[in-house]
């Protein structure tokens, strides 16, 4: 009774057994997000530190859940935070209702708002599910300002090729076209290699044992 | 020969030895299932309590016995704590009759001391073990009664009539051992198949089969597992339960396990039989070890098997488990056992050549 069909069964199970593990132990072993990762936002500044927001409330007006709040303030004409007339004097999302879906970086008509590849943003107080403009904006160097474990902060490199594809100024095939002026960090980046050579975007040695994670992208 | 103090308190020490090799097997027999499965399944497993996981099931367990202790409401208080000890004790009592290892004899003054690597040799043997899993259906039935809900019922109505099923197999399957062997004595049954006679390479290849596949039934192993089928009763009869009288069921269930393994080294794969341990009045130190080697051994291939066959099947399908049982494996097993009854006699009143196939 069935017995021929258990027996092929039972070899592959059998056969699976000496086959290397597909696991990712995850705190120590990030696998590489893919370029386009709708990880949490940035708010970037221009490679001569000024900040790109410039307190439109766009972003605000396309959210579907509503999740930004932007209050925009005039520059001081001294010490301006970005160039132009107005700055985004106040910007905060909250993390527990926003959807990413990338909407606002759609929207945004000086990238000011890009995503990244950063996505442990677990926190214990709702209170602390509201990022403001002191989480969100990069620093001095174009650095994220991100609590996560596994983080180089230094690594927001690969991760705007969505916002490439989509935006008017951008191509869908985006390899190797700086389709936008600049991107999350600080300044202008080269253009993109495209998705065939994932870069290790984490911690040291996270491409290690997750080979066959990466090859899964297109 | 009369008993004495010494004999007791050695029968004491066998008996509390037993018990802890029990728990020490059962409690990595857990981590070894989830290892292996998760292997199979191109996984890790569990590797995070202590080196390879080693301790995951202690953490487990002590996780389940901090927890609270809950009665549900409509639940019958006395029978919903109750239930557990009723599934678990006898789960215990059964392994008790196994000769582990080969006895041996020492001299203490002017007395010779026999030592049985068994909790207690009973003359009924291999009717205990069945007595015992009978009254283990007890503790299921009464635990999905008492909890008041109606997962924990179908469960249990589940459980005792599959287990009353297999039941008849599983003693028919044993039934051809002792018109063989003409013993009920487990000691008895293990010295019959010394020298490589283990009973699975010859003739009683189907009632070891059977044995097998009811034993899987029996502890509601994962073919047969509709007792507890998580996609249709959540959990079974021990969806009410939780803290330490879920893990008595939990531990029940893998020293079921363990037991129908080992019964099956027992009466089919020879016992402590092997290379070097021959049968015999006085073996030395080092051949009792082995021999208890050999049976570990076997148990854990058994144990393997089962865990193999977890990863592999899905579940069957109620009615095929029970034309399964009633169909196939009782008709097969009554037939074996009148052409086997018939062999006997045969042999006895000389019509077959004696020594063949025994």
């Amino acid at each position: 009774m069935f017995i021929g069909a258990i027996a092929r069964g039972m070899r592959v199970t059998w056969r699976n057994m000496f086959r290397p593990q597909v696991t990712t132990q995850y705190p120590e072993e990030v696998r590489p997000k893919p370029p386009r990762f709708h990880g949490r936002h940035v708010l970037n500044r221009y490679a001569d530190g000024m900040e790109k927001c410039i307190g439109c409330e766009l972003c605000a007006g396309v959210c579907p859940s509503s999740c930004i709040y932007v209050r925009g303030a005039d520059n001081p004409p001294e010490a301006p935070v970005s160039p132009g007339e107005r700055f985004g004097y106040v910007y905060e999302i909250n993390f527990l209702r926003c959807i990413f879906c990338g909407l606002c970086v759609e929207a945004c008509p000086t990238t000011a708002i890009t995503m990244t590849n950063l996505f442990e943003m677990s926190f214990t107080d709702r209170e602390d599910a509201i990022f403001g403009k002191d989480l969100l904006l990069v620093g001095e160097e174009g650095e994220s300002r991100h609590e996560g474990k596994n983080y180089d902060p230094l690594s927001l490199s690969k991760r705007g090729g969505w916002m490439r594809a989509t935006s008017p100024g951008g191509d869908a095939d985006y390899e190797g076209i700086p389709g936008w002026p600049s991107d999350a960090g600080r300044g202008v980046e080269t253009a993109e290699t495209g998705q065939h050579n994932l870069p290790s975007v984490n911690a040291e040695g996270s491409q290690e044992g997750s080979g066959a994670v990466s090859e899964g992208y297109p | 020969m009369e008993k004495d103090w010494l004999d007791h308190g050695i029968t004491i020490l066998v008996v509390i030895l037993i018990f802890t090799v029990q728990m020490l097997i059962t409690t990595f027999l857990v981590l070894f299932e989830r290892k292996f499965v998760a292997w199979m399944q191109v996984r890790i497993g569990p590797n995070r309590a202590g080196p390879w996981g080693l301790f995951q099931t202690v953490a487990d367990a002590l996780k389940l016995m901090v927890k609270e202790i809950f009665v549900p409401r409509g639940a019958d208080r006395t029978i919903y704590m109750l239930a557990p000890f009723l599934t678990v004790f006898p789960a215990f009592m059964a392994f008790a009759i196994l000769p582990i290892g080969p006895s041996f004899e020492f001299v203490h003054g002017d007395k010779t001391h026999v030592v049985a690597i068994q909790g207690a040799n009973l003359n009924v043997g291999i009717l205990w073990l069945l007595a015992m899993s009978s009254v283990a259906v007890y503790g299921v039935m009464l635990a999905g009664w008492a909890s008041g809900s109606k997962y924990s019922l179908l469960g249990s109505v589940r459980a005792s009539a599959q287990v009353i099923s297999y039941e008849a197999a599983l003693s028919l399957s044993i039934l051809p051992v002792l018109l063989w062997t003409g013993t009920l004595d487990l000691q008895e049954i293990v010295a019959a198949q010394s020298g490589w006679n283990w009973y699975a390479f010859g003739l009683l290849l189907i009632p070891f089969v059977s044995f097998f596949i009811s034993g899987m039934a029996e502890t509601n192993r994962l073919p047969f597992d509709l007792v507890e089928a998580e996609s249709e009763l959540v959990a079974g009869f021990h969806t009410e339960y939780g803290g330490a009288r879920f893990m008595f069921f939990f531990l029940a269930e893998y020293i079921n396990i363990m037991t129908i393994s080992a019964v099956a080294v027992t009466l089919f794969l020879g016992g402590w039989n092997g290379p070097w341990v021959p049968v015999q009045a006085d073996p030395a130190g080092w051949q009792v070890a082995l021999g208890v080697l050999y049976f570990f051994l076997k148990t854990f291939v058994l144990l393997f098997l089962f865990i193999w066959i977890r990863a592999t099947l899905p579940r069957m399908r109620y009615d095929q488990l029970m034309s399964f049982g009633w169909k196939i494996l009782i008709p097969v097993n009554l037939v074996f056992l009148m052409v086997l009854a018939g062999l006997v006699v045969m042999q006895e009143v000389g019509a077959w050549p004696a020594g063949f196939f025994r």
